[in-house]
């Protein structure tokens, strides 16, 4: 789960990690209230998405008066901010978060997160903050300093000190960033985080080591112990048919292809999209219905499919292992006589019973194409939308 | 023969009367695997629906049936420390299906699990077959055949479609091992293709990965160096965007590390027949054989 940056810097602040004051609006009339309360003769107005590449993209801006904080909040609000992170279609911005301008010394960069080759968290830092650290890490890694953590331990005392002191800091600025990083550590750890990111962690002329800008994600299968996480989830934020399909508690993930697609496991989802391009187009979806694969959760699989406006043809693969094919046909059958299916269907279906299983297909009445297997499947299915 | 489940393995079964423990212990059963037991706290010195003794506790189980093989189906929330339960009875070998379990707990398990002598298998994998054997796990037996090739994955039924590839062309298997989906595992490709290597009654290899991590990249690298037997390898999710967990926890683009292009190059590089198209696999298995 991704949130906020407003939101992850008020995580921060419970960890006693020093933030910048500011305030979040989704009102630009609010803007130039919160500048005279904020005090500092420039703010900065941050367009609050969830997408990176904000700054580039006009999403971040900075003001010098009460006048130019509304007017930037007013021109923030409602745009549609495009980076690299949102597609091309870019992101509709509802608020703005308003800080306090500072004067930056340095810019670094902080990070932890699974190291997933030692199975351990990393903490990792950079002098080069501010920038991409993906490119960072490509062109210089050597500026990446990494400190792994024992799970069982968390970030030792000593680990913290040195990763300051490799950063170049010195005297209280280094103690702060000891004590920046420690209280980092307990974030992730306490809140089951996949990541924390600080880019950047700057010092200030003015004595600081704060966080000017934090990313927070979180390990879904750890959300049933935070009973406070999941009212931070925007929904705004995620693609409505994926919304709308984690309420089936189907795995949907929206691609931008033709060729919708039905699969039970994740594995062999993603195997289906693959030859659907290796055949010569290319998928509209992943959607894994799991192990049962019930007249219920394919009638729903179909909806969401369809409501994809981008969908010219559906290919239906299931691998029938303890479930029986002939139950996932008729569950097949019932479902597109509940749902207009007004696109080709292919039906792959092996495994236990495949052939009765095909018997039904054929005899149902229903339009659709059989296909016997993986490669005879995606081949119809594209032959089918190409006619 | 086979590696991990051979005709020895005494086998319990960890939440043997939950739903999914209840279910495939009779599958399994069924299959004519070795199952000697199952444990449930509280439900100690009773019998499963399947007849088989149910005990409050591993140890327990372990001392009265010199059980040395465990397949856990206990929730996620229980499920590390099932593991941990495992290991200090002195299990060889855990099995765990359970799907979900919170990164952070086997991060705390992990560092123990590799300093025993206790193998882990999963979390949220489908389990170990070998053909005519046994299975432990969820997989449907049926589709395999005794033979000799061995099977490496991440997923379930993608596994099962390259074992029913296999099977179709008259290519059985000698154990098929289902290593999991999940970020963290106990058994990653490496060392799986270690002991399949090792066995003398596997002759080709099939080694099924997916986009995320780097796994299949350092299975790789011991490939070229060590491996004389023919391996056969895909990488599912060739058409995933970065950044977008495609179902399973692990199988996530990120940082640009773990797409499909780098482990299919990797494994090129080794001199593994990779395959395209998830419809190949068995036909370059045949191939890579002669």
């Amino acid at each position: 789960m991704k949130i906020h940056e407003y939101q992850a810097k008020e995580i921060l602040r419970k960890y006693k990690i020093t933030v910048p004051n500011g305030e979040v609006t989704e009102n630009p009339s609010d803007a130039g209230a919160i500048y005279n309360k904020l005090g500092t003769p420039v703010v900065v107005v941050k367009a609050q998405i969830h997408a990176g590449g904000r700054g580039k993209g006009g999403g971040v801006k900075l003001a010098k008066s009460e006048t130019e904080a509304e007017e930037l909040a007013k021109q923030i609000i409602g745009m549609n901010l495009v980076t690299h992170q949102t597609g091309p279609e870019g992101k509709e911005v509802l608020r703005v978060l308003i800080e306090e301008g500072m004067d930056i010394k340095h810019e670094f960069y902080a990070g932890i997160t699974l190291d997933r080759k030692q199975s351990k968290p990393v903490m990792m830092v950079s002098t080069e903050g501010g920038m991409d650290i993906e490119e960072v890490a490509e062109k210089t890694p050597d500026k990446i300093i990494k400190e792994t953590i024992d799970p069982n331990l968390g970030l030792l005392p000593n680990q913290a000190s040195y990763l300051s002191y490799a950063l170049g800091l010195e005297g209280d600025y280094a103690k702060q960033a000891r004590n920046f990083f420690l209280g980092l550590w307990k974030a992730y750890d306490n809140e089951d985080a996949s990541l924390v990111e600080i880019n950047p962690l700057v010092t200030t002329g003015d004595g600081r080591v704060l966080a000017l800008d934090c990313k927070i994600d979180f390990d879904d299968n750890a959300l049933y112990r935070h009973a406070d996480l999941p009212e931070l989830r925007d929904l705004t934020e995620e693609d409505p048919l994926e919304v709308e399909a984690s309420k089936y508690h189907l795995n949907y993930v929206r691609l931008d292809g033709a060729i919708g697609c039905m699969v039970n496991g994740a594995g062999l989802a993603m195997a289906t999209m693959d030859i659907i391009k290796y055949a010569g187009s290319s998928p509209a979806n992943f959607l894994d219905v799991g192990g049962g694969a019930n007249p219920e959760t394919v009638t729903n699989g179909f909806k969401i499919i369809l409501s994809d406006k981008n969908v010219k043809g559906i290919f239906v693969n299931i691998f029938g292992g303890i479930v029986r094919c002939d139950r996932i046909a008729n569950g097949i059958v019932e479902a597109a006589k509940n749902v207009d299916i007004n696109v080709p269907l292919v039906v792959r279906l092996a495994g236990t019973n495949a052939e009765l299983a095909k018997e039904i297909l054929e005899n149902s009445g229903i339009q659709m194409i059989v296909a016997n297997d993986l490669k005879d499947g995606a081949e119809k299915i594209v032959g089918a939308i190409n006619n | 023969m086979a590696v991990l489940l051979t005709e020895n393995n005494k086998i319990i079964v960890q939440g043997i009367t939950g739903k999914e423990g209840s279910f495939h212990t009779a599958q399994m059963l069924e299959y004519g695997t070795k199952l000697v037991g199952g444990v449930t706290p509280g439900k100690g010195g009773q019998e499963s629906e399947h007849g088989l003794p149910i005990f409050n506790s591993v140890k327990d189980a372990v001392k009265e049936t010199g059980a040395d093989t465990t397949v856990i189906f206990v929730p996620p929330s229980f499920a590390a420390d099932a593991v941990i339960e495992a290991l200090n009875a002195g299990i060889k070998l855990a099995v765990c299906i359970t799907e979900g379990i919170p990164v952070k707990d086997m991060a705390k398990i992990i560092p123990y699990v590799r300093n025993s002598d206790m193998k882990l298998i999963g979390p949220n994998c489908p389990g170990i077959i070998s053909p005519g054997i046994g299975k432990i796990g969820i997989m449907p037996g049926f589709i395999h055949t005794p033979g000799k090739i061995g099977v490496i994955s991440r997923s379930g039924t993608l596994t099962y479609e390259a074992v029913g590839q296999l099977s179709a062309l008259g290519l059985g298997q000698s154990t098929c091992i289902g290593i999991g989906g999940d970020p963290i595992i106990g058994l990653p490709h490496l060392e799986a293709v270690k002991l399949m290597a090792e066995d003398p009654d596997t002759e080709g290899i099939v080694m099924i990965g997916e986009i995320g991590g780097t796994a299949e990249e350092e299975a790789s690298v011991y490939i070229k160096q060590n491996v004389k037997k023919p391996v056969v390898g895909f990488i599912a999710g060739q058409t995933a965007p970065p950044g977008r967990r495609m179902g399973h926890a692990g199988a996530i683009i990120s940082g640009g590390a773990g797409t499909a292009e780098t482990k299919m190059k990797a494994m090129s590089d080794a001199g593994i027949y990779v395959c395209e198209s998830p419809a190949e696999i068995g036909l370059k298995m045949k191939e890579a054989l002669g």
